[in-house]
């Protein structure tokens, strides 16, 4: 256990410090989700307005949920770039030799992700709330939105993990951005699921991420959630995304990194 | 001159073929979008006062600009490569002509965003889109997508000629992807509530841009509209093409 900690830690501290100390790869992923939160707070708060649209907590509180879990989703991607990255250079190569245990480095990026996440996170919030979010969740409600968003990212970083450790090479970003893209916009991201008509409304229904952002914008406003469904969901996800990157680090493992 | 064109054109073209990143992104990223918007943003069709049935006729004109903003990365990424391999120093020992390299170029971009505005205004028609303007207002509508793509493109080829570097055209993508988004593209400017945000797109060419393609669509033959689509796409073709035509006598200066 001692072991997996040490690599964790090492794998998380260099992933953080790397981000941290190199603009473009810090500036887009406080840039893009403070400009989303902006565009369809600001720009479609009169959605807020159709019939039917019956969130208590306003136009500014529906999206700044979706942004927050779509930052964690994403701040989970780009660290997957960071591990393409990593065995594109060769770095990963000698971290599968030096590591006593190589789970940890796979816990190392998660970690990484997370404080990534926290990071817009908290940004995010400051500027919701300075733009007029109203929130009417208590401090348990709002607890429960944070581990929402945590679960999140780190099954979006053992998602692009896995596809990062089979491919490893940066060529493999699309596959990991795309599919955790469309997960994303195929759920109720403007208007409540039953506001949604055509063949997304379909689609969003059995997108497991529909539980998650329902939960989610519930535990803001305050209102009665469904949390048992969307923690099973996510835990759910988090275990068979963990399955998907453990069999990827075996799978780089086999490959000699 | 023509042959130089050619010459440039089928090498921008070909260098397009070769790589599918650069072809498919530009056409199906725009398209699935809207296929997302469209049903995502249906219900704002019940807003008192906007302007269509279907939010499919009122989204349909945003992949034009979309496609135009990755015209404007791809040409300007291509040109920053040149300078970067050498290729243009190369070219200035020749006696090519300043203005067939330029036009050859954003002629092969322009290529690719022409055949990317047929495949929107095809799978517009297939989706049931609900198009005003009648026959004669398809080619008007390509006539001025291909506007906005050359103004777009022209930009890109002047920040990569200006910057020589690749990463700094591609710095810019998120500039003008601010652009789009900060405009009328989701909802109509009358029926944007913050005042802010309903400034910034009144004073944003590219809502004007977007209104241009929109109202083939959902109104016909509008003139005000119309003028200042075409407009604002001449004025900024017309100064991101001399910008461009500037960057590249300096690139091309004999040392």
């Amino acid at each position: 256990m001692t072991r997996f900690l040490q690599v964790a830690g090492a794998v998380a501290w260099r992933s953080i410090h790397k981000v941290a100390t190199t603009p473009q790869l810090l500036l887009p992923s406080i840039v893009f989700p403070m400009f989303f939160f902006v565009a369809f707070a600001g720009g479609l708060s009169n959605v807020a307005n159709v019939p039917g649209f019956d969130f208590p907590s306003g136009y500014t509180a529906f999206q700044f949920v979706f942004v927050l879990l779509q930052a964690s989703a994403f701040g989970g991607v780009f660290t997957g770039f960071g591990i393409a990255s990593d065995f594109e250079n060769g770095f990963a190569r000698r971290l599968l030799l030096a590591a006593p245990n190589r789970l940890g480095i796979i816990a190392g990026y998660a970690v990484a992700a997370a404080a990534r996440a926290t990071f817009v996170g908290i940004l995010l919030f400051a500027v919701a709330l300075l733009t007029g979010m109203r929130v009417g969740g208590d401090g348990v409600d709002l607890f429960g939105l944070v581990v929402l968003a945590y679960l999140v990212s780190f099954t979006a970083t053992l998602w692009s993990a896995g596809v990062a450790m089979r491919l490893r090479t940066m060529q493999a970003g699309p596959l990991m951005q795309m599919p955790v893209f469309l997960v994303l916009f195929l759920a109720p991201v403007y208007v409540p699921l039953a506001l949604l008509s055509g063949w997304v409304h379909t689609v969003a229904k059995v997108n497991p991420f529909t539980p998650l952002i329902e939960t989610a914008r519930d535990f803001i406003s305050g209102t009665p959630a469904d949390a048992a469904l969307a923690y099973g969901i996510a835990v759910g996800l988090l275990l068979a995304f963990g399955f998907w990157a453990v069999r990827g680090l075996r799978s780089a493992e086999a490959a000699g990194g | 001159m023509r042959s130089q064109v050619f010459e440039m054109a089928r090498r921008s073209i070909l260098q397009t073929l070769r790589q599918p990143a650069l072809i498919i992104p530009p056409i199906v990223f725009p398209l699935i979008m809207m296929a997302i918007n469209t049903g995502g943003l249906h219900a704002a069709t019940n807003l008192p006062g906007f302007p269509a049935d279907t939010y499919l006729d009122f989204a349909i004109a945003v992949p034009f600009l979309q496609c135009s903003l990755f015209a404007c990365i791809n040409a300007g990424a291509a040109l920053a490569r040149d300078v970067e391999t050498g290729f243009l120093k190369r070219l200035a020992m020749t006696p090519i002509q300043r203005a067939a390299l330029l036009i050859g170029h954003l002629g092969g971009v322009m290529v690719v965003s022409l055949v990317s505005a047929l495949i929107y205004v095809a799978v517009g028609f297939a989706a049931g889109m609900n198009f005003h303007a009648g026959p004669w207002g398809v080619p008007a509508l390509l006539l001025l997508a291909m506007l906005v793509s050359l103004a777009f493109a022209a930009l890109g080829a002047f920040v990569g000629l200006r910057s020589g570097s690749g990463e700094t055209v591609q710095g810019f993508f998120p500039l003008f992807f601010v652009l789009l988004f900060l405009s009328s593209m989701s909802l109509p400017r009358p029926l944007i509530e913050q005042d802010w945000f309903r400034f910034i797109a009144t004073y944003n060419p590219v809502s004007y841009l977007i209104e241009g393609i929109r109202s083939f669509i959902i109104t016909g033959w509008d003139a005000e509209a119309l003028a200042l689509g075409f407009g604002i796409a001449v004025i900024v073709a017309a100064a991101a093409v001399a910008a461009a035509s500037g960057a590249l006598r300096t690139r091309l200066v004999r040392t």
